[in-house]
């Protein structure tokens, strides 16, 4: 916590000295970017900071009139930490706008104190379908959410294996458990017979939970919930001789699933997530945005890192049409329209996105490989 | 429902009985530390989690292809086990010079030592978060680290509707033929002999010419063992590891120490099997997301019959 103070302060200092070298008529606004950077399930976060940077970076370069300062304010994901970071970056940093949070459980803890402060934010990678129902008119994000992913997630399952019983488990946490009510709601609907277990997110042993799958024998397993907990979860399947085939949602398309549960246990994994990542073989602008975030990331582009580009870049077309308030900003975005490097970004009138595209993965060879839009994907074996 | 129950009972047994082994390999060094300080030393679980990454650093230096059969598991599995057994329990002393033995001499309260106790552990998790761990196995130290397998996921025997598979019956099996050895150490040898006496009156026991802050240290020592043995078994069985996994393992190995009746050593093997196969059980009715409440309404109710715990019977009134 202290180490996290000192460091704040630190940039803040290094921030106020680069904008006076800067010197003349150009002036510099702070836009924050919240979300979990080092805890456990940073490597969500990482990729749509990087993407956010890039954005800012590229605007920056061009050399405008107002130049925009990227803060970091590492929640690690938990609402408490968000709640007092929030405090911090509005009365003593004061960012005029915020990209994140990136979770759903501290987007709910700070909502309200970005409402009353009349704080515009974007999250590229909250999901829960309750954000947009409460009223908040400063809060926005780019990416589709978990009543859009789980029906079409579940949808997809459907027509790929035709399941009479499946199994829906959960980690216990607040995006875990709306994405498998969802899937849930979207199989009953459907005519499906549906069990359903969850599981503390701390815990480490789902023998239990293992068990229950077993003797239920169901023809498909989806999982709500993050990489972390997937990853050991779909690891005590295969060990326990369940074959079935596992489906999860964004929060556990990432790498480390596969590193968690071993390529073997990992291989056929189903994954879905509204989020674009694109891979080297795409063509036309998202090749352009893959070249450029390899060289400044240093990495291949990840999950929501596109979503993360796009937050930024909203911000930085209401910077160039020169609103530099968060009011300003905030009624700009009610009229932005762009194409998005990961789908093109217009915004309902209650913060959502008006494009809600899924898309799905598996993991083939230990590598998480695209299968297309969840309305027209086929899986591979 | 009953139905549930037949299909889920022995896997569920299977499962808690493994689970349950860890709980009480863990719970002994609450329990032999409590026996003798009256000190509940809170940093344990990260004495487990230094174990864990010490057979995950091993396990990394070999780097298996393949599982392990025959004499080379057995060597394998020892090597780590005494690996783990060897920075666990050294690190578990190191913890006491530092974060009790000054308290200690200065007689300050044990609410002090308590204090001092959360603060080491929470001191622990964040040098391995921010640190240690990206020192050790050059990954971010907050995300988990997965060990490579080494022991085979072959069923051996099946009981009833329940596979029972080698790696399942090397963490029991290992288990308890640790805590046997280590209830020899303590029933049958001389420092055994000073831990007890000890544990009955420090004050006699000086008069009887037994160093306290020796007593203290292997104390510490085969506490710290236990549960490096624990993490080994562990890293073999979930197969991986990060900086807050000894958070909630070293709640449950408290609570099956408290169980079984703290500062007894067969209390703890009692109470970490208990507590194992109630949690494992009560998840067959109500779904897994209830064991932790299960768990702690077990001991609630256990303790108000029976307040000293199962067995009740502390260290220091163990028959010689």
């Amino acid at each position: 916590m202290l180490a996290a103070a000192t460091s704040l302060v630190l940039a803040a200092c290094a921030g106020g000295g680069g904008g006076g070298t800067g010197g003349g008529d150009v002036t510099t606004v702070k836009i924050g970017f919240m979300g979990d950077l080092t805890g456990e399930n940073s490597a969500i976060v990482i990729p749509p900071y990087n993407g956010a940077k890039m954005a800012i970076d590229e605007y920056n370069a061009t050399n405008p009139k107002v130049k925009i300062q990227l803060e970091k304010y590492d929640s690690q994901g938990k609402p408490e930490q968000a709640t007092s970071l929030i405090a911090k970056a509005i009365t003593s940093d004061k960012i005029v706008a915020l990209i994140g949070p990136a979770f759903s459980g501290e987007s709910k803890a700070i909502g309200g104190t970005l409402d009353e402060s009349k704080i515009p934010s974007i999250s590229p990678s909250a999901t829960n379908p309750g954000l947009a129902k409460n009223g908040w008119k400063y809060w926005h994000r780019v990416v589709a959410n978990d009543d859009d992913q789980g029906p079409r997630v579940a949808e997809f399952l459907l027509t790929a294996k035709a399941p009479k019983k499946a199994f829906v488990l959960s980690d216990d946490q607040e995006y875990s458990v709306g994405i498998a009510e969802a899937v849930t709601k979207t199989f009953k609907d459907k005519g499906v017979e549906v069990e359903t277990d969850k599981f503390a997110k701390d815990a480490s042993d789902y023998s239990s939970t293992v068990t229950k799958v077993k003797s239920a024998n169901p023809d498909v397993i989806f999982f709500g919930g993050y990489y972390a907990q997937g990853g050991r979860l779909l690891k005590q399947l295969r060990d326990n001789d369940v074959k079935t085939t596992f489906a999860s949602g964004d929060g556990s398309l990432d790498a480390q699933l596969v590193t968690g549960a071993g390529a073997a246990a990992a291989e056929n994994a189903v994954l879905a997530c509204p989020c674009n990542i694109p891979s080297a073989d795409v063509t036309g602008t998202l090749k352009t945005f893959f070249d450029n975030y390899k060289k400044s990331a240093g990495a291949d582009p990840a999950i929501y890192s596109t979503e993360g580009y796009d937050a930024a870049t909203a911000y930085i077309k209401a910077i160039q049409a020169g609103k530099t308030t968060s009011e300003d900003i905030n009624n700009f975005l009610s009229t932005v329209n762009f194409e998005g490097a990961s789908k093109p970004i217009k915004f309902k009138s209650n913060g959502e996105p008006e494009n809600a595209s899924i898309f799905v993965y598996q993991v083939k060879g230990g590598v998480l490989k695209l299968l297309g839009p969840s309305a027209t994907a086929k899986l591979e074996g | 429902m009953l139905d549930d129950f037949v299909n889920q009972f022995l896997p569920s047994t299977v499962g808690g009985l493994v689970i349950g082994s860890i709980y009480a390999l863990i719970a002994l060094g609450y329990t032999m530390v409590y026996g003798v300080l009256r000190l509940i030393n809170f940093a344990h679980s990260e004495i487990f989690m230094i174990g864990t990454f010490a057979s995950l650093v091993t396990l990394l230096a070999i780097a298996p292809t393949a599982p392990f059969t025959g004499f080379a598991l057995v060597g394998v599995l020892l090597l780590l086990m005494l690996v783990s057994a060897l920075v666990s329990g050294a690190s578990a002393v190191a913890l006491e010079a530092v974060a009790y033995r000054p308290l200690r001499k200065r007689g300050a309260t044990r609410l002090a030592a308590l204090i001092s106790a959360i603060g080491a552990s929470l001191f622990l998790q964040e040098l391995f978060g921010l640190v240690v761990i990206e020192w050790l196995i050059d990954k971010p130290g907050r995300n988990q680290a997965s060990a490579p397998r080494f022991v085979a996921r072959d069923t051996l025997f099946e009981i009833g509707n329940a596979s029972v598979r080698l790696d399942q019956v090397i963490v029991v099996v290992a288990a308890i033929l640790v805590m046997v050895g280590l209830d020899r150490v303590v029933n049958k040898t001389r420092i055994g002999r000073g831990i007890r006496a000890t544990a009955q009156d420090p004050e006699a026991a000086v008069l009887m010419g037994v160093s306290i802050d020796n007593i203290v240290r292997v104390t510490f020592l085969l506490g710290g063992a236990m549960a490096g043995v624990a993490g080994s078994l562990y890293i073999m069985e979930i197969e991986n590891t990060g900086y807050l996994i000894g958070f909630v393992l070293g709640i449950k190995a408290f609570t099956a120490a408290v169980l079984g009746g703290i500062g007894n050593l067969r209390g703890a093997l009692m109470g970490g099997i208990v507590l194992g196969l109630i949690e494992n059980w009560g998840a067959i009715f109500l779904g897994s997301e209830w064991k932790d409440v299960i768990a702690f309404t077990v001991l609630v109710v256990v303790l108000m019959f029976r307040p000293t715990g199962i067995l009740g019977e502390s260290l220091q009134k163990a028959r010689a």
